[in-house]
């Protein structure tokens, strides 16, 4: 190589190693490549050259070429680098500034519970009803086996409204859901399964009542149904809500003017070292109260009941909230605190949501 | 119902413990409520008798006391006035746990002075108010003998829960009958003593209704002196909390408690002329025993004498002729009334009593008479006298009929296999009589008519712990569950996941606030409210939480939303009733924020929340329509809308009233929804399965317009007329910008829009783009919009 080719080619080479922006570089690419560019000049002498050198010339001249290329290569990828570095730099954030909070709400612990309950019963096959609030004397207590004058009535502390049926009968609030059984057995003919739900509401206010309360029914009317298959339904259905294996139960004798037999339901319950433990200890705790659905009232619903038996339950909505999920006090389940709701509120993704697909 | 153990044992032979006893009552069905047995609660204490005391050399107050505990002697510093020697007192030893305290005793020096106990007051123990000294105990107490049979208080008390059929069970003979029929011991039989009597009587009595009264027994006993009750007696009554009075009244109480059967006791010198048992006319005036005058409902059984009405039968008796401590010759009654007129007058007059309780569920009628000869026996016998025959008029009921009986009954309704023997000798056991198809009721239990109600007397017997649990058959179908509890479900996660807290408030509000949120309607009042401020049914659920918002922001709790789903009221009839989402959101829509500056809530922040509850649904704010008419009054009248689906009105979104919120001194912007949820329509069948997803392979296009507008035309009417333009191409149409100020004119303004167009069977053309902006252009030029330049 001549002198004058090796001393262009280290010129070329010490340019590319000195350019500092992609700029530079891009100028001494021109210079070296472009049309005019001096190793472009040197090809263009290759028609002048001997036909016996050019081989060796063109091979030389390739050679720089190529020297040159790579360098240029090279030396770009190293200032883009350097430029990406810099852009990366200047775009610096603080990344622990907080992002724009999102605040989820929360599920009255009553609506959580009676989801809970719908969803173990539904998978035993019970419907779902309901029933007005405001209910006429008839559904509430006569059809129930509770004639006028009777005790039981007086064991119900009544609201009574000022307006009056259409037919002028006195209308109440209702004090237990079991007007929605009457309604059912109206409507329905038996074989059913029924679970009614809702508000009640008894005339008494102190810590441990409030005029309003929910109450959860069930309704089983079928032929060969007797107090085994109540005794089993409950256990399953404690079973499943208190998610244990065992909720040792025990059934009392007991009085409803719509049952017979009647009975009231406690669960074991553990109170020392002031928590309670639902399925363990030597305490018992009442949970509800049910039986078999007294004659009288399927003949009143125009049901044989020589042909179908059935029982029926009842239970307290917020009850069953406190001994499940531990709220010390009734009274503050209405009060609409925002810190209670919170605290003992559900998130929308802890629910069991009610089966039955899209709306 | 309370009782103790030994009265209950002078009814039933028994060796049973306490804890079999009130086990066996829970598994007969009467419920055992509490049980307070001082024997056990005060095991640890034991008389002690002070020997000697002698000064404190320390202490002014202080005795130093030897003490007897009966079995040594212990020195023990007391600071009691009345301790000296000689005196019977209550003793706690070392390690003992004092009740008022809770603290166990500790060995202790007093001033210097070891001691080696303490010796009890009545407050100490818990056993009432007396703390000026240690208690005092009879002479007859002996040292080391445990203090609680010593105070007598050794009988425990029971107390059961007794059902409104169990009238049998109002007396303690009917409990002992029970647990003897369970197996716990053998029923003493009861034989009144009758007592010989002579001369004749002053009175006579007269029935006008036999049905009010089917059977009256009087009898007169003369020369009875009215004293004080012998201690047994007035002990057996103060054991359960009655207060002794004299002796009359004690024994009619006595056996009212003991037998279950209520009594009565006329001063027979206060009686003027003859008896008369009728019912009311109305309007009669009686003063009561109880120092209260009552105005007689018509229909309410009366006993009356000349001078008008001297008893309510069979609830309360009269003063003008109670008993006192001059009474020399009474008239003792025991009756039969009829239990429905009995619970009506107690009812309006509202008066509580043993008889009345008695009465209106059940009372025997076999122990009318009897229960008169035993309460004239025990009247002579510690209030001497002598007895007039016996005066009756009517006759007792006939008998309970029988009950046709299938013994199978007991495992087709009560699940529990039993033999024929087993199922006679339980209803044997509760004076049943069985024959081979029927079974006759003892005139105790005149609740058990049916053949259901056999199988309970025999479950009960029998234990329904017996009975085996079954699972419930196998359902034959899928439970079905209204489609309006699955959108009510649906909406509250969405308002949940919106941010809002479900309440659930009263299903009550006040007067005032119903008037003021569209009701007040006479017939939804209570008839007997708990207070004012719940004596309304809500005709919107907005008044409660708007009562809620307020209770937070007085008390600074963190959180501005709630929500509830709930019914509303506007009729009485079934109808009237209508279910309700309602939220509301105050104070400013978010948190301040360095990148978000907070703003007080508006319509636009419950208009989210509304879109969330609708979309959850099915539904969205897009295809209803905002309309300003039959706006409610509790609206902001400029800042809210009525929601229509077609012609129904769904819902209201907007910002309540200021003017309403000032009124009510609630926080104020509130921004609240109403949607009603049983107006939206259901889907006619529920598809489960998708309809096949349609996509397209050309290019969508956004083209963005800025329209000037007059300032008051909604957007929401330029938005749905861009959309009718092409209802298959133009899938959205977005409001991106509203301007007013420079560069648009005075009561106008800008709304620029992007409409997104999805082409189905070709890629747009530059042409195709041009003809669509034409007519977007053209179609908002009927409202007035021309195109900003």
């Amino acid at each position: 190589m001549s002198a004058d080719l090796a001393s262009l080619r280290d010129s070329l080479l010490q340019q590319i190693a000195a350019a500092a922006t992609l700029d530079a570089l891009e100028t001494v690419r021109v210079d070296a490549l472009g049309k005019k560019g001096s190793i472009t000049a040197l090809f263009a002498t290759m028609g002048s050259l001997p036909p016996d050198q050019r081989k060796d010339a063109g091979a030389q001249f390739n050679n720089i070429k190529q020297l040159v290329t790579d360098a240029l290569q090279a030396r770009k990828g190293v200032l883009e680098q350097a430029a990406l570095q810099t852009q990366l730099q200047a775009e610096a954030i603080d990344v622990t500034l907080p992002p724009m909070a999102i605040h989820t709400g929360s599920m009255h612990p009553i609506r959580q519970v009676l989801d809970e309950v719908i969803n173990i019963f539904a998978r035993l096959g019970f419907d779902v009803a309901t029933g007005p609030d405001i209910e006429d004397d008839w559904h509430n207590f006569t059809a129930l086996n509770i004639p006028p004058s009777h005790p039981a009535r007086q064991m119900h502390d009544t609201f009574y409204m000022q307006g009056n049926a259409a037919d002028g009968a006195p209308l109440v609030l209702r004090t237990h859901t079991s007007p929605v059984q009457i309604r059912t057995l109206m409507q329905q003919k038996p074989p059913l399964r029924m679970l009614a739900f809702g508000s009640t509401y008894r005339c008494d206010s102190d810590q441990t009542h409030t005029p309003m309360f929910h109450q959860i029914e069930g309704l089983v009317i079928e032929e060969g149904i007797h107090m085994g298959h109540l005794k089993g339904t409950l256990q399953a259905f404690l079973k499943a809500f208190f998610n244990l294996d065992a909720v040792p139960m025990r059934l009392r004798p007991s009085f409803f003017p719509f049952t017979e037999p009647s009975a009231e339901v406690d669960i074991a319950c553990n109170r020392q070292g002031g928590r309670m433990e639902i399925g363990t200890g030597d305490d018992w705790l009442e949970i509800l109260g049910c039986g078999m659905v007294h004659p009288n009232v399927l003949k009143n619903c125009g049901v044989d009941p020589s042909r179908y038996q059935g029982f029926a339950f009842g239970m307290g909505v917020e009850r069953l909230a406190m001994l499940k999920y531990g709220m010390p006090d009734l009274r503050a389940f209405f009060a609409s605190d925002l810190r209670w709701l919170q605290h003992y509120g559900f998130n929308m993704l802890d629910a069991a949501p009610i089966p039955g697909g899209a709306a | 119902m309370k009782f103790t153990l030994n009265w209950l044992k002078n009814h039933l032979e028994t060796t049973a413990s306490l804890s079999d006893i009130t086990d066996a009552l829970t598994s007969l069905g009467l419920e055992v409520e509490s049980v307070s047995d001082e024997t056990s609660r005060l095991a640890a204490f034991t008389v002690a008798e002070i020997v000697a005391t002698e000064q404190h050399p320390n202490a002014d107050r202080l005795k130093v006391c030897r003490v007897n505990t009966g079995a040594e002697t212990l020195q023990i510093v007391c600071g009691a006035p009345n301790a000296r020697a000689g005196l019977k007192t209550v003793l706690a030893r070392m390690g003992v746990v004092i009740p008022s305290s809770g603290v166990a005793l500790k060995p202790t020096a007093i001033r210097g002075i070891d001691s080696q106990g303490m010796l009890c007051s009545a407050e100490e123990l818990c056993l009432g108010g007396d703390s000026s000294g240690i208690m005092e105990l009879p002479a007859s107490a002996t040292a080391g003998a445990l203090a609680a049979a010593a105070l007598g208080l050794d009988d425990p008390v029971i107390e059961i829960a007794i059902t409104p059929n169990r009238g049998d069970c109002l007396g303690i003979h009917g409990i002992a009958r029970d647990l003897a029929a369970k197996g716990i011991g053998r029923l003493k039989p009861w034989n009144p003593t009758t007592v010989t009597t002579t001369g004749g009587n002053s009175v006579a009595v007269h029935i006008s209704d036999p049905a009010l009264c089917p059977l009256f027994a009087l009898q007169q006993v003369t020369g009875v002196t009215n004293g004080a009750s012998p201690e047994w007696l007035a002990q057996r009554l103060t054991a359960v909390g009655q207060r002794p009075q004299s002796l009359l009244v004690d024994i009619t109480n006595f056996l009212c408690l003991g037998l279950g059967r209520p009594l009565h006791v006329f001063d027979a010198d206060k009686v003027n002329g003859d008896i008369r048992i009728h019912a009311a006319a109305g309007g009669e005036a009686f003063a009561g025993l109880n120092g209260q005058t009552y105005t007689m409902p018509a229909g309410a059984i009366v006993i009356s004498d000349a001078t008008g009405v001297i008893s309510l039968a069979g609830i309360m008796g009269g003063a003008s002729t109670a008993v006192d401590a001059q009474t020399t010759n009474v008239l003792v009654e025991s009756a039969l009334f009829d239990p429905l007129a009995i619970a009506d007058a107690g009812r309006k007059l509202n008066i509580l009593s043993d008889a009345r309780y008695r009465f209106e569920r059940s009372v025997d009628p076999a122990t009318t008479l009897p229960g008169l000869h035993q309460a004239v026996a025990l009247i002579l016998e510690h209030g001497g006298g002598t007895a007039c025959p016996v005066i009756q008029v009517g006759a007792p009921p006939a008998l309970p009929t029988a009950i046709p009986f299938n013994r199978a009954l007991v495992a087709q309704r009560g699940g529990l296999e039993l033999t024929h023997t087993q199922i006679d000798g339980y209803l044997n056991s509760l004076g049943f009589t069985v024959s081979d198809a029927h079974v006759t009721p003892p005139t105790w239990r005149p609740d058990v008519t049916i053949a259901e109600d056999l199988v309970e007397e025999v479950l009960r017997l029998a234990g329904y712990d017996a009975i085996p649990a079954v699972p419930l058959p196998v359902a034959t179908r899928p439970a079905q569950i209204p489609a309006i509890l699955n959108r009510v479900s649906r909406m509250r996660r969405a308002l949940v996941a919106a941010g809002y807290h479900e309440a659930v408030t009263w299903s009550f509000t006040s007067h005032d606030l119903a008037v003021q949120f569209g009701g007040g309607d006479a017939a939804l009042a209570l008839a007997n409210p708990i207070s004012a401020d719940l004596a309304h049914m809500r005709p919107s659920l907005l008044p409660n939480l708007l009562l809620a918002a307020t209770h937070n922001t007085d008390r600074s709790i963190r959180g501005n939303r709630l929500f509830e789903i709930g019914a509303i009221f506007q009729g009485v009839q079934p109808g009237g009733q209508e279910l309700v989402a309602c939220a509301v959101t105050w104070g400013m829509n978010t948190d301040n924020h360095w990148a978000r500056k907070a703003k007080p809530v508006s319509v636009y922040t419950i208009k989210q929340a509304a879109q969330q509850a609708l979309q959850a649904c099915g539904f969205s704010l897009d295809g209803v329509t905002f309309s300003p008419e039959n706006l409610p009054a509790w609206y902001h009248p400029t800042r809210s809308s009525v929601l229509l689906l077609g012609k129904t009105v769904v819902g209201v979104v907007g910002e309540l009233h200021p003017g309403l919120l000032s009124a009510c001194n609630a926080p104020s912007p509130i921004a609240a929804l109403e949607l009603y949820l049983e107006r939206l329509p259901f889907a006619k069948q529920k598809a489960v399965a998708r309809p096949a997803l349609q996509t397209s392979d050309f290019q969508p296009v956004n083209r963005d317009f800025a329209f000037i507008v007059d300032a008051a035309q909604p957007a929401d009417s330029l938005v749905k007329c861009i959309r009718q333009v092409d209802r298959q191409m133009i899938t959205q149409v977005t409001v991106f910008d509203v301007y007013q100020g420079t560069g648009v004119a005075d009561g106008k303004k800008s709304l620029a829009v992007s409409v997104r167009l999805e082409p189905r069977d070709k890629t747009l053309t530059e042409e195709d783009l041009t003809s669509l902006s034409t007519k977007i252009v053209d179609a908002a030029g009927k409202l007035g919009a021309t195109l900003r330049v």
